[in-house]
């Protein structure tokens, strides 16, 4: 059982710091990690892990290219490998690293994209990251993660620990995150969880932009429209098997997430449904295909139709035309 | 240990080891057919790998992944022709193994495939990358109280490649005496000379600025490589190693060297018949 109190400071520090609060508890424990960090550790959660386990940290300056090279040669001497930086350098950046080393070779380094989306607000488009699920996805071998809340990407840290692939782990939101999840549950890669029942509609969602679907869904059922939420962590391999289960039952599928409405989620769910014989439209719920006006998160939010209430009017209009 | 390295080496089997190299690349290029190989960038490094696999490298054939060993990235994976028959001829595959180079489906690709137990450490062909690899496996060797080394060949095209200067960078912010780059400096690239292409100006000032121990040498001169190599396996003074290494791109066959045309081509029968003759062997009819 998890201490509501331990759930709530991991709320506080956000996914990206939970993330590396649980790896800095097991790598003191395990001591064969290995930290990379491109000079962004502090802003990417990784203070803590750099403070207490300076062994197992490695700082190589600002050069995102050669941090996935490096990553790659000591998870190739066998040493469980994290390298980690803002999700847009991360995975731009070093695209072709990344396909090579861990693509192409499989070398079993686990990329962390800190501050994914559009959290990165004001600082702008420079610093967004809208682009990164769909070139992740598109290298085989790389099995593509983003977790809801902080308390999930705890248990994010715990799988990769143990997982002897490649993965790109990408961290959405900063500090304070909404808790989708108040107690235990059994978490597994690959394996979506319906986290809210429904018999109308469904949401697809990954990262902590859930937090937004879940009011949504909220605000519909009270508007008659009862509506299921999913938490598609796993990305890569999707679990076709839930989105099967929802092909008959639900009239209209929205997939939802923080990123290009282009190549990411929505996309990944409907290269499945073309498969299927019979399921219901989909709305596509993500940032639209463009460099926008850059502000803070929550008004950007607003201005992208990815508030609770935006979400909402979004579904029910639709719901209300097609259906 | 570098001392003792040179002790174990015998540099006229060194030598014939380099001639039979040779030979092999050119028979195993020639049997790619119009597919064609790396020729040039092949045949100008063949003296350092005759080197390394004939007795500086701490290695087993036998027990390819045995740990600690010496490791040998390929970081200008083009030049596979002529390392797929080093790692031939230091017994780690059979020699009939090389005719598979280039067919459909070949494990011997026209850029090497990862595959620890032929000897292949990693999958390289995007240049600029081996030197990151390397410093990575050199950081998590020293991790484990290793004292081996890691031996990444580079052309000198290939440092044009950014991430070769971060990685230089990293490799002596973090005091790897344990890495040791080899620049085989044939002074020709895809589309033209070093010169004409991006003037490297002065490649061995620019590694020592960058912190490496440099030694700058006759790349097909034997005895001169393996003496360098050895003075430098026993250097463990925080600095990585730099050997700019001299070379003939298309080295050894006369109407390949110095051609840019010759970096990737296609042998006819006459022109195989002619490279033959030249290394001192005779083609059957």
């Amino acid at each position: 059982m998890v201490d509501r109190k331990v759930l709530r400071t991991y709320s506080m520090l956000g996914a990206q710091g939970a993330f590396f609060a649980r790896l800095t508890e097991l790598a003191a424990e395990k001591d064969d990690f290995a930290v990379l960090a491109a000079d962004l550790a502090q802003s990417s959660g990784i203070g803590k892990f750099m403070r207490d386990c300076p062994n197992q940290f490695y700082n190589v300056g600002i050069a995102e290219q050669n941090m996935v090279n490096i990553a790659a040669g000591l998870a190739k001497t066998g040493f469980r490998v994290f390298a980690a930086t803002f999700a847009n350098f991360i995975t731009m950046r070093s695209c072709e690293q990344v396909r090579v080393n861990m693509g192409y070779m499989k070398l079993p380094v686990k990329l962390v994209g800190s501050r994914a989306g559009i959290i990165n607000g004001h600082l702008g488009n420079s610093h967004f990251c809208f682009e990164d699920i769909a070139l992740m996805r598109a290298i085989p071998n790389l099995v593509v993660v983003s977790p809801v809340d902080a308390f999930e990407a705890v248990k994010v840290a715990e799988a990769a620990t143990e997982s002897d692939k490649p993965m790109y782990i990408r961290l959405t939101g900063k500090v304070n995150t909404p808790m989708i999840y108040k107690e235990d549950y059994d978490f597994q890669l690959g394996k979506a969880v319906t986290i809210k029942e429904g018999t109308e509609a469904v949401i697809f969602t990954t990262g902590t932009i859930a937090a937004n679907g879940l009011k949504a869904a909220k605000l519909l059922d009270e508007a008659g429209i009862s509506t299921a939420v999913v938490n598609i962590h796993t990305i890569k391999p999707l679990d076709c098997e839930i989105l099967e289960s929802y092909a008959k039952t639900a009239k209209l599928w929205v997939s939802l997430e923080e990123h290009n409405v282009v190549g990411g989620l929505g996309s990944a769910i409907a290269e499945f449904k073309a498969t299927l014989k019979q399921s219901p439209p989909q709305l596509f719920l993500g940032l639209p295909d463009a460099y926008g006006k850059a502000g803070e998160y929550e008004w950007m939010l607003e201005e992208n139709g990815l508030s609770a209430q935006k979400i909402f009017e979004r579904i029910r209009d639709l719901y209300a035309v097609q259906l | 240990m570098g001392g003792l390295r040179l002790a174990a080496v015998n540099l006229d089997k060194i030598k014939s080891l380099a001639e039979r190299i040779r030979v092999e690349t050119i028979k195993t290029g020639y049997g790619a057919g119009r597919k064609g190989a790396h020729f040039g960038g092949a045949l100008s490094c063949i003296e350092l790998l005759a080197c390394l696999y004939g007795g500086i490298m701490d290695i087993d054939v036998n027990n390819p992944t045995k740990e600690p060993r010496d490791v040998f990235l390929l970081s200008k994976g083009h030049a596979s022709v002529s390392f797929y028959a080093a790692l031939a001829c230091a017994g780690y595959f059979p020699m009939t193994d090389l005719q598979e180079f280039e067919a459909d489906g070949s494990e011997l690709s026209a850029h090497p495939i990862m595959n620890e137990a032929k000897g292949v450490e990693l999958s390289t062909g995007s240049l600029g990358m081996g030197i990151g690899t390397g410093i990575g496996m050199a950081l998590g060797y020293r991790r484990k109280g290793y004292d081996n080394h890691v031996f990444v060949l580079m052309g000198d095209g290939e440092c044009d490649e950014g991430a070769v200067w971060e990685g230089s960078m990293a490799a002596a912010s973090f005091g790897l005496d344990s890495l040791v780059v080899i620049v085989d400096k044939n002074s020709i690239q895809s589309d033209g000379t070093t010169k004409e292409i991006m003037d490297l100006l002065d490649l061995g000032e620019k590694f020592a600025s960058f912190g490496f121990d440099v030694r700058e040498i006759d790349g097909h001169d034997t005895e001169k490589i393996c003496h360098t190599f050895s003075e430098l396996l026993e250097l463990r003074n925080g600095k990585p190693k730099v050997v700019i290494a001299n070379t003939i791109k298309g080295k050894g066959i006369s109407f390949m060297e110095n051609k840019p045309e010759w970096h990737h081509s296609a042998l006819s029968e006459k022109q195989y018949k002619e490279a033959m003759q030249e290394l001192g062997q005779e083609v059957s009819e």
